[in-house]
């Protein structure tokens, strides 16, 4: 039971240190620390993406970008835990390469596994030194947490496909330059036995991606319509009809992004009550009312840490990440919003107030009420999460699925 | 990176599972608590495996081991809901022994209570919830005068390790509970199988642990230390009211499906599973700080005690829920984990305290601990 390196893992993390200390983009600092927690810098503001391209372009470079990939397609080769001393090192900096996650962490490794060699060498060395940034187009209207139950229609016509459909709230869509792609090949089969997955040129004829205002008022998600979109059969990932199996890969990627860590938020919230003024006067921190509530988002915060150490320590012996791991977005998403709510209420009337110069925490808390809701939905919403908590760790039978050896075609749609 | 037991400590707590299995099956906690008093010969076997003697020295009779290892052990103890004091015992008493006692207090008691010939308890508590300003047992000219209730184990403890105040401050003392000028009366208690006592001294004769007026410090040192092991504990509870629920979740049927199909039950017992994982992982951040004497052990042993203590109170009240009516029923094992999760959440100060100690200790030094 100790916290300490392996002398291979101190050997480097001084070289890791000792590269970010020369070249990280210092000046950006203040933007990074000071940005909501939990929250990325926003894809749309086009200086910040310069900025996360140059610096993913210098960690590309010096072979600090995509640590785990083969070097051969931009990586570094390095082991799981290579890869956690560097996200250690890298610090609020990893900001910055938020907007490549879906296509470095998910797309790259799918491509990865199913594309053609050719593909590979293609398309994978621009995506780790940030030159091109991915989608994953799953998700539909009609098709969230039962992403097998999608629409989106590819026929093909001799070497070609032609896709016709839409996807919904496709991060990061309308600045991808690449993306992938699953659609239904045959619907007169078992929903998840006719589904077929491609890579997409994203300035392909035939696409239009439409940003959704969100309720917190951005717009990092998106619309994307397929209008007689062709695309050749060699964009293809697998065969066609087992496109399912390839979406697990995609999905078992978001997994192995442990490590990494989600806020709680109890840090801000920490730094935040020794510094306000409690109900009763004196420091927040000190008010007995509320102790037992900063006590237990303590243990949450500490305790998803401690987790994700007994995780890298399982990793760290050759075991694989796990559904276990399904409890840090669940714990991390419900207890950022509860802190956020706690902490405006604080502020009073001024609680309100989401300009940062005159929010009494720099508008932290009222950026993470709008946005966490989203953090409870995206990426497997609280609820599935119970579901594969309760499936595949606790051993307990699946939901009733009366669809499962139904033809997609024969599925009730209405009530 | 090594944040987990050893393969040798996991050994060793596969070792305890066995042991508690075969020797302490819910029967014989049944027994304890309907009433069938202390289990000596359980206690007895549990000293012949070494249980007691893990951290204390060679020399004084015990494995000489470490923390790590009562960890392991102590969390067994939990799962099984031993009906025994090793709390009180080993984590408080013999600890404040092996760390405040002279060497000839060391000789006299820690062979003993690692054989488990002498049990040991802890007496702070008088009645009400614990202040440092407000405890009336006196030490003076070796003898011992006041009231102290509840004491757990008291009951069948030999020795008591005794706060009292001494002049104007607190010192901590031992008192042979055999003497004259002790008077001891049984508790009745939410949870039978540890016993408690109400204790009376009068004039009893006691001997001085550790330094005069140093009695608040050394024994906030024993509840931190007692605290990281009680986690243990409750997580080892917190785990088996979880299998619990997960086992009865599989095998009961309503509207023609397993319950456990239920995405209403499913969800209470992931919910169980998160709050146990969580208390784990905490109470390892406590196993390291004890194991190691890091200065961040108040820390660590209170985030251990809080996380533990939510966890098992969780999963004990929500093993019943799972169970339905049946629950609620006399016959069925939920309510000794109900029990037992509400009693350890009480021993050692109750849950304010704890968070208490968390937040001043947090916001004191501001260290970042966030995930």
């Amino acid at each position: 039971m100790n916290f300490d390196d392996t002398p291979e893992e101190a050997a480097f993390r001084a070289e890791a240190r000792a590269w970010i200390e020369a070249n990280a983009p210092s000046h950006l600092l203040p933007i990074l620390s000071g940005s909501g927690f939990g929250t990325s810098a926003e894809a749309g503001e086009i200086d910040m993406l310069a900025e996360a391209k140059a610096w993913q372009k210098k960690k590309c470079d010096a072979g600090w970008a995509c640590l785990h990939w083969p070097q051969e397609y931009g990586g570094r080769g390095a082991t799981p835990m290579q890869r956690v001393v560097w996200n250690q090192e890298e610090g609020v900096y990893a900001q910055l390469s938020f907007t490549f996650i879906i296509g470095q962490g998910m797309c790259g490794p799918t491509v990865m596994a199913w594309g053609s060699e050719e593909d590979k060498q293609r398309l994978l060395p621009p995506l780790a030194a940030g030159e091109d940034i991915w989608c994953q187009m799953f998700s539909e209207p009609a098709a969230g947490s039962d992403l097998a139950g999608l629409r989106t229609r590819a026929v093909k016509d001799g070497d070609e496909w032609i896709v016709n459909g839409s996807k919904i709230w496709t991060s990061g869509a309308h600045i991808s330059q690449y993306g992938i792609l699953l659609t239904r090949t045959d619907p007169s089969v078992a929903k998840h036995k006719g589904l077929t997955m491609f890579w997409v040129d994203m300035r392909s004829p035939g696409i239009e991606v439409r940003p959704i205002l969100q309720a917190h008022g951005q717009s990092g998600f998106n619309e994307v319509f397929f209008t007689d979109l062709r695309i050749p059969d060699s964009q293809r990932l697998g065969e066609v009809g087992n496109g399912w199996n390839v979406s697990l890969t995609t999905l078992m990627n978001e997994r192995l992004s442990i490590g990494s860590g989600m806020s709680t938020g109890f840090e801000p919230l920490l730094d935040y009550a020794i510094r306000a003024p409690g109900p009763s006067g004196g420091r927040l921190v000190d008010d007995p009312s509320i102790r037992s509530k900063l006590a237990d988002w303590a243990t949450k915060a500490s305790g998803l840490k401690y987790t994700g150490m007994r995780a890298l320590t399982a990793l760290s012996k050759g075991e694989q990440p796990g559904p276990e791991n399904s409890i840090g977005k669940l714990v991390a998403g419900t207890t950022m919003q509860d802190i956020a709510m706690f902490a405006i209420d604080q502020q009073g009337e001024a609680g309100v107030l989401t300009d940062p110069q005159r929010a009494a925490a720099a508008a932290r808390f009222q950026q993470v009420l709008m946005r966490s809701p989203a953090t409870r939905i995206e990426g497997g919403t609280d609820e599935i999460l119970r579901n594969i908590i309760a499936e595949r760790v606790l051993g307990l039978p699946g939901d009733v699925r009366v669809d499962k050896n139904v033809a997609f075609d024969k599925i009730p749609t209405r009530a | 990176m090594q944040f987990d037991f050893s393969e040798q400590q996991q050994e060793f707590r596969q070792e305890a599972r066995r042991f508690l299995a075969a020797e302490c099956p819910p029967e014989r906690v049944r027994k304890a608590i309907e009433g069938g008093g202390f289990d000596r010969a359980l206690w007895q076997g549990v000293a012949e495996m070494g249980f007691l003697g893990i951290a204390i020295p060679e020399e004084h009779g015990g494995l000489g081991l470490g923390y790590l290892e009562l960890c392991a052990v102590a969390e067994e103890f939990g799962r099984a809901l031993a009906p025994l004091p090793i709390l009180s015992s080993i984590y408080l008493a013999a600890e404040a022994i092996k760390s405040f006692g002279t060497a000839e207090q060391q000789v006299a008691w820690l062979p003993r209570l690692a054989a488990g010939a002498t049990i040991g308890c802890l007496a702070a508590a008088e009645g009400e919830r614990l202040s440092e300003r407000h405890l009336r047992t006196a030490f003076a000219n070796g003898r011992l005068d006041g009231t102290k209730a509840p004491v757990l184990d008291g009951d069948i403890a030999d020795i008591a390790i005794v706060l009292a105040k001494e002049g104007d401050a607190l010192s901590l003392v031992r008192v042979d509970l055999a003497a004259d000028g002790v008077t001891r009366t049984p508790l009745d208690t939410l949870d039978p199988s540890r016993g408690q006592a109400e204790i009376v001294f009068a004039g009893a004769p006691a001997e001085r642990l550790g330094e005069r007026g140093e009695g608040w410090a050394m024994f906030q040192t024993l509840l931190d230390r007692a605290a990281v092991l009680t986690a243990f504990e409750q997580i080892g509870g917190a785990d088996r009211a979880l299998e619990m629920g997960r086992d009865y979740a599989l095998e009961r049927m309503a509207f023609g499906r397993q319950i456990g199909s239920f995405q209403a039950i499913k969800h209470m017992l992931a919910d169980m599973y998160v709050s146990a994982t969580l208390a784990r992982s905490n109470a390892y951040y406590g196993a390291w700080a004890l194991s190691t004497g890091a200065s961040e052990l108040p820390q660590a042993a209170a985030t251990a005690r809080v996380s533990a203590t939510n966890a098992f109170r969780h999963c004990a009240k929500n093993n019943i829920q799972v169970h339905g009516g049946m629950g609620f029923t006399w016959q069925m094992d939920c309510h000794f984990f109900y029990r037992r999760a509400n009693q350890l959440a009480l021993a050692l100060g109750g849950p304010p305290d704890w968070e208490e100690k968390l937040v001043s200790r947090l916001s004191a030094v501001n260290m970042p601990i966030a995930a």
